[in-house]
């Protein structure tokens, strides 16, 4: 009966790599040094690393350009602004423990993390310990609201528009502009972001009298969308929508054009990132238009100062999150002049009473449910060069 | 039909990488009984190590294949003689749990000091063509891959059956202590073993690379476990049985996709190690016989 314990062990083993893979935490530090007397802490919690690490960075170094700029300005109620800066490894887990560690710290709000379901695992810590938090990204309609009850978390806000408004936006801008009648969805089923996205475009398409021939998904991680993009192919779309993140993004465009589909192909703000270009290559991004915060190529003075503050201190283009983030730290200065006070609470209830705020990625007032009400660009890619609409 | 024929051909070519890494793992499975959980993690490490050649060597691809394979087979042994030697004569479980120890080590050092940031691999590394052959798409690769699979396991085939490395290493598979009386290494044998499989590996790692155009230092875990089933499928530790697993596997899952939902897809393929270990556990290729006590 060997092999049946053989059996057994196996079966174990697979269950304890994914439990082992599931249980790397770390205790969050507890030391609780205050805050010295000239300056405010700001918290960033970011994905520094890990699978969607070009947001976090980025929108890292533009909450910290405009913190830079915030205090050689003299700071904020005459007090220097101190960040602190941690990485949540792109993991939900990580993110939480960064949160606590963070408000462990004395930090008047956090600006993080970039990913919706990060958000999410930091709402009850921040929400508990009533110190608010800026979301730069995080479009989930969820982020800002306990779906269940319909609440507004008190100290969640958010930067950016939502996934409802992307979806309607793509969908709108396939069905009105580029004429388009019929449409597949291909997108990730591993996260709220692109699920929301593929919701929401259907919806809207479907309103306008479009018709959905084919609806997939993947998981994220996969390398390989040949078997379900022949099955779409064979649907005949006119249009693919791709919610999703980079990573798989650009492999799918990849092996869509290597199979012969040519048709174009739309996507959210998961697409925003340089690396789409390296690995489809510019000539399969062709005829793919994906939803975004901002376009770098915006010549209004303010877009332009920051575009070059920005090339200066990290030579390289800011893209949608390092705007993000950039207007997520100014949301916050501002807010604390206007409470007057580095009190948490008190800036909470300051944030949420943000009107005409003048940022780079539009002007935002919060409504009750602490989103901004702004734009949505439409951004091609044309030759490898981003093209905004 | 064309979109059936089609479906094969994404089927074949992943399964080709299946049955690349597939390989391996019989490999050193059948030999020292251990199912070397470490495999993917060598897997990545030989595309990483594939990846530095190609963008700070500027070697061409074969040069780089060479490399990781190189690199790789050291390392392989090196895992072998640090954390699997030592329990060479303990319990089966204790080896298996040491080598998923392995795994999450390789993973997590290569994270530490390569950052868990996916790296591209350069497109002209590997120039691609595309051919359209009766409304089929096949590009170069897809050829590459499938006949270097292919070559690969002839090799191993031919290494393993024929060469007087290969009858020692069958002889320390059958009966360790009499192959010990025979005068045969077992230290040696075991730790070529470790080093064909790791070149296997490495070679794999670097398809993928080139095949998929980015890398990162979990790339191996979900391959790894796919091939893992590709080879119980065949029949754990036989090298054809590895190959026509991981066809099988690659073929599965494309039609899985294809034809039913794509969110069935790995539930589907870790379906079939369940069936197969309730079935018939030897696998396809498996004989029933009994095991010595």
């Amino acid at each position: 009966m060997r092999m049946k314990r053989c059996v057994a062990v196996l079966v174990l083993a697979l269950f304890a790599m994914g439990m082992v893979a599931g249980c790397e935490q770390k205790a969050p530090n507890q030391a609780t040094p205050a805050p010295q007397a000239g300056e405010i802490l700001v918290g960033l919690n970011c994905e520094l690393s890990g699978g969607v690490a070009s947001y976090g960075t980025n929108a890292a170094n533009g909450a910290k350009l405009a913190i830079d700029e915030i205090n050689a300005k003299g700071g904020v109620l005459g007090k220097q602004l101190k960040v602190l800066e941690r990485d949540s490894q792109s993991k939900t887990d990580e993110a939480m423990n960064v949160s606590a560690d963070l408000v462990s710290k004395g930090i008047v709000a956090q600006i993080g993390p970039l990913v919706s379901g990060a958000v999410a695992a930091c709402t009850p810590v921040m929400n508990e310990n009533k110190v608010p938090l800026i979301a730069p990204a995080a479009t989930a309609p969820g982020a800002t609201v306990d779906e269940k009850t319909g609440e507004t978390f008190p100290y969640i806000f958010r930067a950016c528009f939502l996934d409802s408004d992307q979806g309607v936006r793509m969908a709108e801008y396939a069905y009105d502009t580029l004429n388009m009648k019929t449409a597949a969805i291909y997108g990730s089923n591993s996260d709220d972001y692109a699920k929301g996205l593929a919701k929401y475009f259907k919806e809207a398409f479907e309103a306008k009298g479009g018709k959905i021939v084919a609806q997939e998904g993947y998981v994220s991680g996969d390398k390989d969308f040949k078997a379900t993009l022949t099955k779409i192919k064979a649907a005949q779309p006119e249009f693919i929508y791709v919610p999703g993140y980079y990573q798989e993004v650009s492999i799918l465009i990849k092996q869509a054009r290597e199979l012969g589909i040519t048709v174009p192909m739309g996507g959210g703000d998961g697409w925003d990132s340089p690396d789409m270009i390296t690995v489809a290559g510019a000539e399969a991004l062709n005829n793919t238009y994906f939803t975004n915060h901002y376009s770098v190529q915006d010549p209004k003075p303010e877009i332009a100062n920051f575009v070059k503050a920005y090339e200066q201190k990290y030579s390289k283009t800011p893209d949608s999150f390092a705007a993000l983030g950039y207007d997520s730290a100014y949301l916050l200065a501002e807010a604390i002049k206007a409470a007057d006070s580095a009190d948490p609470v008190k800036v909470a209830e300051a944030l949420a009473k943000t009107k005409d705020f003048p940022g780079i990625t539009g002007t935002m007032t919060f409504n009750e449910k602490h989103n901004p009400v702004k734009s949505i660009v439409v951004i091609e890619f044309k030759d490898g060069k981003l093209v905004s609409h | 039909m064309v979109e059936f024929l089609q479906q094969m051909v994404n089927g074949l070519s992943l399964g080709a990488i299946y049955a690349l890494i597939a390989l391996g793992y019989t490999m050193v499975y059948g030999i020292i009984l251990l199912i070397n959980f470490a495999h993917g993690d060598i897997m990545m490490v030989g595309a990483y190590v594939g990846f530095f050649s190609i963008t700070m060597l500027g070697s061409n691809v074969f040069v780089a294949l060479l490399f990781a394979m190189l690199a790789c087979a050291a390392l392989g042994v090196l895992i072998e003689k640090i954390a699997y030697k030592p329990l060479r004569n303990s319990t089966r479980l204790a080896a298996l749990i040491t080598a998923i120890g392995a795994s999450l080590f390789l993973e997590y050092v290569t994270i530490f000091f390569l950052t868990p940031q996916q790296r591209v691999f350069p497109a002209e590394a590997f120039p691609m063509h595309q051919y359209q052959i009766m409304g089929l798409y096949i590009s170069n690769k897809d050829i590459f891959i499938v006949v270097l699979a292919v070559i690969l396991m002839i090799m191993l085939q031919y290494i393993v059956k024929r060469t007087r490395a290969g009858k020692a290493m069958r002889a320390v598979s059958l009966d360790r202590e009499a192959a010990m009386l025979m005068g045969i290494s077992v230290d040696k044998t075991i730790s070529f073993t470790f080093a064909l499989g790791s070149a296997l590996a490495a070679a794999a790692g670097v398809l993928i690379g080139l095949y998929y155009g980015t890398i990162n230092p979990l790339m191996g875990i979900i391959p790894g476990l796919k091939a893992f089933v590709a080879a119980v499928l065949g029949g754990i530790g036989i090298i054809p049985g590895a190959m026509v697993g991981g066809f099988l596997m690659g073929i599965l899952e494309t039609m899985v996709s294809g034809y039913g939902s794509s969110m069935y897809r790995d539930a589907v393929a870790f379906g079939v190690l369940i069936l197969i270990l309730l079935i018939k556990p030897t696998g396809i290729f498996g004989r029933n016989d009994s095991e010595k006590v």
